[in-house]
C-alpha cells in the first residue's frame, strides 16, 4: 500500500467538530427523539425473574383483555414466526431472542407486550402470569464444567459449547528446557461500558411485501444483519435495516440490540402496526449484554535473563447463557496477538468456551483484550519479582525490537509498524517515572502503602472478518470455504452546484466521523471543510455497505477515512483531467487550492471547483474522453494483509497494531483501603493522527472506562443466577471524582497498510489500564491474587484477612448472601396481645383475618386446611409490584405454635421464606413470638439489595403489627431486630 | 395542590422555556416524558429514569432538578427551563455551549444537556464557581465518553469568560 501524500492543510488539526452545534442545542437526533408513524405502538418486554426455571405455562388473558393493549406475544408465538439466529460455532443449539420452554438468565425476555403507549404496555406486563419450575443455576464457568453441573442447554450435553487446541513453534520444548517456568491464574469479571443511552428500535412489517423495515441504533458489524435476515425467514434485501443520525454511545454494547430487532419486527407484524421500543436501565444493565468473564492460566518458559521463550494459555470463556453472534468472537479477536507486544516465538492455547445462567456477552470497547492482558501483564510482574529482575526490564528485554516489523507473531498476526522501545524510552522520561519511583519511596519511607505499576499493550484494529473461523478445524474451514478480508466503504459524491457530499457506512457514537471525514475529504478537493457535508447514517436498502460495514474494533481512522481518502483522489483526478482541458495544460500541473483548479505554474490560469465539478451533471458530453462521470465515486477497500487463517491455524486477526506503555502510582488507604490513582502516564502510537484532540478524547474516555472496570464495575451475580446490579446506583460508573486525569503522550509510526498511516485508538486504554493499576496495586500490597474489581472491601481482604464472624453471632444479623447465593434475611420479634392462644391461633388459620392483617393483600384464598394462597401489592422504595403468594402451614401444634413457608412471585422477582411462630400464654393474654428466614430474587434484588433487608423487616413486622391490633394488642409490639434500634444502638455505642 | 384522579388526564399549566404552555397528562406521567414525547422538545435526554445519570436534568425555578424524578403534574406554576433554552439564537450557541464545543467537552452528546443545565445553573448562582465547585456539581452527571478532563476546562472558560464580560472595565 503506498501511503497518500497530506498537505497538512486540514488533517492533523483539532478543529471544532460539526457534529457539535446540534448536540448542544438539543438537536440531536437520537432514536428516541425520531418522528414516528401516527399508529406507532409502544413494546414493553416481561423478563425473567429466575436465572434458570422451566416455563409450565404463560396466562396472558388478563393483559390480553386490557383496554389499549394491541397484541400479547409468547416465545411460541415469536417462534412461530421466526427461526433460531444463526450460533457461531458447531453445536447442537438453538438461540432464541426470546425464552421458549426454559429461561436460562435473569432478564431473559418470556413475553411481549403491544400497546397505546409504555404506560399501559408495562400495565399489561404486571398481568402476565407465568408458572415457573425453578432449576439449579449455575454462574461459575468453572463449577458450569463439573460433571453435576445443571445443564443449560440438555442438546449440548454439557455447558462446554466449544474446545479447540492450538500449538505454535514447539511450546512442549521450549517449556521442558526452560530455565524457569512461571505461571499465573486470573479470573476476569464481568464488566460492561454500558452507553448512556440505552437501546431502541422502530420497526414496521409491509405484509403485501414481507418485508420489515428497521431502525435501530445499532452500532454493526453489518455481518449481523445476516443473522436477523435469517432469523424473519427473509431474504437479506426485505429486511432493511437504518440507523439514527446520533446515537448516545455505544462501545461495542449497541451490537447487542439485534435480538430486539428481531422481536420488535415480528411484534409489528403481529400487532400489524410500526412498533416502537426503548430499553429502560434495568432491561440494558441485566439483560443488554457485557464483556466475558473469563478464567485464564498462563505459563512462560522463561530463560535466566527474563528472556520468554514460550507461551501457555488456558482460557476459559463464559459467554452466558446463549453463544449469541459474533461470539466467541470475544476469545479469538486477539488470536494473532496472543503474545502482545514481545517476541515470543512458541505458543500453546487452549480454548474452551462455556455456558453459564448469565447475561449472554457481545461487544465492549476492548474486545478480548483486557481480559488477555491482565494476565499477560500481571505474568510479566511476576516473573521479574520472582528472578528477582526490574520489572520494566523484563518489559524491555520482551519487546519487539524495532528493526523487526512488519513482525510476524507466533500466532499469525502481522504487526504492521511500531518503535516500542522509543515509545517506552519517551514515556519513562517526558512522563516522569523516576520521580514518580522517589515518590514512591518517600511515601513508603513513611509508612504509606505506595506501588507502582506497568502494563505494555499491542492494541489491534480493523478486525479480519474471519478470524472467528479460526475456531474451525483447518478441515472444517476447508469445507465451509475461505473468509477473511475487511471491506470498509466510502461515497464522495457532487451535486449540480458543484458541492460535495461524503456517505460511509461508519456509524459512529460520539467519535466525530463527520468532522474528520469533511477533514480529510475537504484537503484532498483543496476545498474549506465547510463545503463538505458528511453522512454517516446507514441504510441497507440504499446505501453501499458490507458486512465488515459499522463501528467496532477500532476501524474508523485507519479503514473508514481511508477509503474515503481514496474516493476523493478518485474524483479529483477525474477532476483535474478536465480541468487541464479547460486551462490547456496536462493533468499533472493541475493543483486544488482554496476552492479552485490551478495551474501550479501560472496561479492566474484558474477555474472555480465548483464549475468543474458540476460538468458531469450540466455538460456530460463535454467531458473528456475516458473521464466517465464525476457525480460518485464509491470505493470500497479491503486490505491484503488480511487473509484467511492459515492451515497451521495462523491468523493474522487485526490489520493494525498500536502500541501502549502505560505506568502509574496509586496509593492505598491503609484504614480504608481504598485506592487512588496518583499520578498516571499514558503513552500511545496509533500511527499518523488525523485529529489531536479527538484522539486524546478516545484515550480520555477508554481511560475513564478502564478506570471504573479496575475499581467500580461488576456486573454481580448471586449463587442463583440472580442479578444483583440492576440500577446506576449499584453498578458504579466512574463520576468526574473518581476519573483522575492521565498524562498522555504519543509516538507516531505511521502504519504501512493503511490509505492514511492511521490506526486504531479507542479501546487501547481499556486493555492496558486495569492491569497497570493492578500491578500497582499488587506492588503496593504485595499480594499475587490481585482481582478486579479493587473494591476498598476487597483491598481490605488483602490487608487484614477476610472479616471473620462474630464469634458470637447476633440474633439477627442479616446475612448478605446465603448459601445458594441468594440475599439472605433473618429475624425475629414479639408482640403482646390481649386475645387468648386460641383466638390468635384460630386467626392465623383465617383466610379473612389473613387478608385484613397481610400488608398489601387484596385477597386470601384458602385452598386447604394448610394452604392458602394470597394476591399482595408491595412497594419497595419508589418500586410497587404486584405478588402471588402461596403459604403453607406445618408443623402445627395447635395452639402454640405453627411454621408458615412460603414463596411469593410478581413482576418484580420472588421470594421465599419460613417463619416458626409461638404463641405463649401470659398473664394478660398471649405472647406472639416469630423468627423467619428469607430469600429474595429477581428485579427486587437487582435494583435495590441495599433497600430490602429494611423494607422486609417492615413488611413482616407490620403483619404481626396488624395481627397484634387484630388480637387486642396493648402497646406497640418490639421488633426484637429493628433496624432502626440497632442504628440507634450502634450510634450510641460509638460515642 | 388538586385532588388527582388516576383515571383520567389533568392540565398543567406551566412556563417552558419563557413561554405559557398548558398541557394534558395522566398523574403518573413522568416530567421527561411530557417534554419529550407530548410537548415534542427532545433535547432533554433519559439515561436511567431513576435519578443517577443526570442525562434528564432541567432547571425548575432556576434550579436543576431530574426531570426523570418529578411527576409532570408537580411543575403546575413553575417555571421550567430545558436545554432548548439555552441558545440566545438558533444559529448562535450560549458562551457555555461554544466553550463544550471549542474544549471538546462532549462526544455523543447524550449526557450533555443534562450537564450544560447544571453547569449554567451553577453559574448564575455562584459566578466565581472555579475548578472545585464545578467539578462538584458535574459529580451528579455521568458521561461515559469524555473522561471529564474537557467538560471541566469548558466550564472553567465559560466561567472565566462570564466573569470578564461582567466586568468590562476591570
Ligand atoms: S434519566 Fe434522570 S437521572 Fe438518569
Ligand atoms: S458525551 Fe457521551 S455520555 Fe457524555
Amino acid at each position: 500500500m503506498t501511503r497518500l501524500e497530506m498537505t497538512g492543510a486540514l488533517v492533523g488539526r483539532t478543529v471544532e467538530r460539526v457534529e457539535d452545534a446540534g448536540l448542544l442545542t438539543g438537536r440531536g437526533r437520537y432514536i428516541d427523539d425520531l418522528p414516528v408513524r401516527r399508529d406507532t405502538a409502544h413494546m414493553a418486554i416481561l423478563r425473567s425473574p429466575h436465572g434458570h426455571a422451566g416455563i409450565r405455562a404463560i396466562d396472558t388473558t388478563a393483559a390480553r383483555a386490557l383496554p389499549g393493549v394491541f397484541a400479547v406475544m409468547t416465545g411460541e408465538d415469536v417462534a412461530r414466526l421466526t427461526r433460531s439466529m444463526t450460533v457461531g460455532v458447531k453445536a447442537n443449539v438453538e438461540c432464541w431472542p426470546i425464552a421458549r420452554d426454559r429461561v436460562r438468565y435473569v432478564g431473559e425476555p418470556v413475553a411481549l407486550v403491544v400497546a397505546e403507549n409504555r404506560y399501559v404496555a408495562e400495565d399489561a406486563l404486571d398481568l402476565i402470569d407465568v408458572d415457573y419450575e425453578t432449576f439449579n443455576a449455575v454462574v461459575d464457568p468453572e463449577k458450569a464444567l463439573a460433571a453435576d453441573a445443571p445443564v443449560l442447554h440438555p442438546s449440548l450435553g454439557s455447558n462446554l459449547i466449544n474446545e479447540r487446541t492450538f500449538r505454535y513453534g514447539n511450546p512442549e520444548a521450549a517449556l521442558a528446557e526452560a530455565a524457569h517456568r512461571i505461571s499465573i491464574r486470573i479470573a476476569y469479571p464481568r464488566n460492561s461500558c454500558t452507553p448512556i443511552e440505552t437501546y431502541g428500535v422502530i420497526a414496521e412489517y409491509e405484509p403485501g411485501e414481507d418485508a420489515y423495515d428497521v431502525t435501530a441504533n445499532f452500532q454493526g458489524p453489518f455481518s449481523i444483519h445476516a443473522v436477523i435476515s435469517r432469523a424473519l425467514n427473509v431474504p437479506g434485501n426485505r429486511m432493511r435495516l437504518r440507523t439514527p443520525p446520533d446515537s448516545g454511545g455505544s462501545f461495542g454494547i449497541k451490537q447487542g440490540v439485534f435480538p430486539y430487532v428481531i422481536l420488535a419486527a415480528v411484534a409489528a407484524r403481529v400487532s400489524g402496526r410500526p412498533v416502537k421500543w426503548i430499553e429502560d436501565r434495568l432491561e440494558h444493565l441485566t439483560a443488554s449484554v457485557s464483556a466475558t468473564n473469563r478464567v485464564t492460566t498462563l505459563e512462560a518458559a522463561v530463560a535466566a535473563d527474563g528472556r520468554i521463550t514460550a507461551l501457555s494459555w488456558d482460557q476459559l470463556e463464559d459467554c452466558g447463557a446463549h453463544l449469541r453472534a459474533p461470539e466467541p468472537a470475544t476469545l479469538y479477536r486477539m488470536h494473532g496477538n496472543m503474545t502482545g507486544a514481545y517476541a515470543i516465538e512458541n505458543v500453546a492455547i487452549r480454548n474452551r468456551v462455556v455456558l453459564t445462567n448469565k447475561t449472554p456477552t457481545g461487544l465492549n470497547r476492548g474486545f478480548g483484550g483486557p481480559q488477555i492482558y491482565f494476565a499477560l501483564e500481571r505474568l510479566i510482574h511476576k516473573i521479574a519479582d520472582e528472578l528477582g529482575l526490574d520489572r520494566l526490564d523484563v518489559i524491555r528485554r520482551n519487546l519487539v525490537p524495532a528493526n523487526a516489523f512488519p513482525y510476524r507473531t507466533a500466532t499469525g498476526g502481522l504487526l504492521d509498524s511500531g518503535d516500542y522501545q522509543t515509545a517506552l524510552d519517551r514515556a519513562c522520561a517526558e512522563g516522569g517515572l523516576e520521580a514518580l519511583r522517589q515518590r514512591r519511596d518517600a511515601a513508603r519511607a513513611e509508612g504509606r502503602l505506595y506501588g507502582i505499576g506497568y502494563a505494555a499493550v499491542v492494541e489491534p484494529s480493523v478486525s479480519n472478518m474471519g478470524y472467528i473461523t479460526t475456531l474451525l478445524t483447518p478441515e472444517e474451514r476447508a469445507k465451509a470455504g475461505p473468509k477473511n478480508g475487511a471491506q470498509a466503504v466510502a461515497t464522495v459524491a457532487i451535486d449540480p452546484l458543484g458541492s460535495v457530499n461524503v456517505k460511509v457506512a461508519s456509524v459512529p457514537q460520539g467519535q466525530g466521523h463527520r468532522t474528520v471525514l469533511a477533514q480529510v475529504v475537504a484537503e484532498r478537493l483543496g476545498l474549506a471543510m465547510e463545503a463538505v457535508r458528511v453522512n454517516t447514517e446507514l441504510d441497507t436498502a440504499r446505501d453501499a455497505w458490507s458486512i465488515a460495514s459499522g463501528n467496532y474494533a477500532s476501524r474508523f481512522a485507519p479503514a473508514v477515512a481511508g477509503a474515503a481518502a481514496l474516493a476523493a483522489d478518485r474524483i479529483r483526478s477525474k477532476l483535474a483531467t478536465i480541468a487541464a482541458g479547460q486551462l490547456n495544460i496536462t493533468a499533472d500541473r493541475i493543483d486544488f487550492r482554496a476552492g479552485k483548479l490551478v495551474d501550479r505554474d501560472n496561479p492566474d490560469n484558474a477555474v472555480s471547483f465548483g464549475r468543474v465539478a458540476a460538468a458531469s451533471h450540466w455538460a456530460p458530453s463535454t467531458l473528456p474522453e475516458g473521464t466517465g462521470q464525476t457525480i460518485r465515486e464509491t470505493v470500497f477497500w479491503t486490505p491484503d494483509q488480511l487473509q484467511a487463517p492459515t492451515a497451521a491455524d495462523g491468523i493474522n486477526s487485526s490489520l493494525c497494531h498500536g502500541f501502549i506503555f502505560d505506568f502509574c502510582g496509586v496509593e492505598i488507604d491503609r484504614a480504608t483501603g481504598q485506592i487512588s490513582i496518583d499520578r498516571y502516564v499514558t503513552m500511545h502510537d496509533c500511527g499518523r493522527i488525523l485529529h489531536p484532540g479527538m484522539v486524546d478524547g478516545q484515550v480520555r474516555g477508554g481511560f475513564a472506562q478502564a478506570v471504573g472496570a479496575a475499581l467500580y464495575e461488576e456486573y454481580a451475580y448471586g449463587g442463583d443466577g440472580s442479578f444483583l446490579t440492576g440500577t446506576l446506583a449499584d453498578y458504579l460508573i466512574p463520576t468526574v471524582m473518581e476519573t483522575p486525569e492521565p498524562l498522555i503522550l504519543h509516538h507516531e509510526t505511521p502504519s504501512p497498510f493503511t490509505p492514511l498511516g492511521a490506526k486504531g485508538v479507542g479501546e487501547g486504554n481499556c486493555m492496558s489500564t486495569p492491569v497497570c493499576i493492578a500491578n500497582a496495586v499488587a506492588d503496593a500490597l504485595g499480594v499475587e491474587d490481585i482481582r478486579l474489581p479493587l473494591s476498598p472491601s476487597r483491598v481490605s481482604e488483602w490487608l487484614y484477612g477476610e472479616e471473620r464472624p462474630r464469634t458470637a453471632p447476633q440474633n439477627a444479623a442479616p446475612v448478605a448472601t446465603g448459601a445458594s447465593g441468594e440475599r439472605m434475611l433473618t429475624g425475629s420479634g414479639s408482640a403482646e396481645v390481649t386475645a387468648t392462644r386460641q383466638s390468635v391461633w384460630a386467626m392465623l388459620l383465617d383466610p379473612n383475618t389473613l387478608k385484613a392483617i397481610i400488608p398489601g393483600a387484596h385477597e386470601v384464598r384458602k385452598v386447604s386446611d394448610t394452604h392458602f394462597r394470597a394476591e399482595v401489592t408491595l412497594g419497595i422504595g419508589p418500586v410497587k409490584g404486584r405478588y402471588r403468594a402461596d403459604i403453607r402451614l406445618s408443623d402445627m401444634v395447635e395452639p402454640e405454635a405453627v411454621t408458615l413457608s412460603g414463596g411469593t412471585e410478581g413482576a418484580l422477582g420472588s421470594g421465599c421464606g419460613t417463619g416458626r411462630v409461638t404463641l405463649t400464654e401470659t398473664a394478660t393474654g398471649t405472647r406472639i413470638d416469630y423468627r423467619y428466614e428469607a430469600a429474595i430474587g429477581g428485579k427486587v434484588a437487582s435494583v435495590g439489595g441495599r433497600l430490602l433487608d429494611g423494607a422486609a423487616r417492615v413488611v413482616i413486622g407490620q403483619f404481626f403489627q396488624a395481627l397484634a391490633r387484630h388480637a387486642g394488642g396493648g402497646g406497640p409490639p418490639s421488633a426484637a431486630a429493628g433496624l432502626i434500634q440497632r442504628l440507634v444502638a450502634l450510634f450510641r455505642r460509638r460515642r | 395542590m388538586p385532588r388527582l384522579n388516576a383515571a383520567r388526564k389533568h392540565t398543567i399549566d406551566f412556563t417552558l422555556n419563557g413561554k405559557a404552555v398548558s398541557a394534558e397528562a395522566e398523574n403518573r406521567m413522568l416530567l421527561s416524558d411530557l417534554l419529550r414525547h407530548e410537548i415534542g422538545l427532545t433535547g432533554t435526554h433519559v439515561g436511567c429514569e431513576h435519578g443517577v445519570c443526570g442525562a434528564c436534568t432541567v432547571q425548575i425555578d432556576g434550579k436543576p432538578a431530574r426531570a426523570c424524578l418529578t411527576l409532570a403534574q408537580q411543575v403546575r406554576g413553575s417555571d421550567v427551563r430545558t436545554v432548548e433554552a439555552l441558545a440566545p439564537d438558533p444559529a448562535v450557541l450560549s458562551p457555555l455551549q461554544a466553550a463544550f464545543r471549542r474544549h471538546h467537552g462532549l462526544q455523543c452528546g447524550f449526557c450533555t444537556p443534562g450537564i450544560l443545565m447544571s453547569l449554567d445553573a451553577l453559574l448564575r448562582e455562584q459566578p466565581d464557581a472555579g475548578r472545585e465547585d464545578i467539578r462538584e456539581h458535574l459529580s451528579g452527571h455521568l458521561c461515559r465518553c469524555t473522561g471529564y478532563a474537557t467538560i471541566v476546562e469548558a466550564a472553567l472558560a465559560a466561567a472565566e469568560e462570564q466573569r470578564k464580560e461582567e466586568t468590562p472595565n476591570a
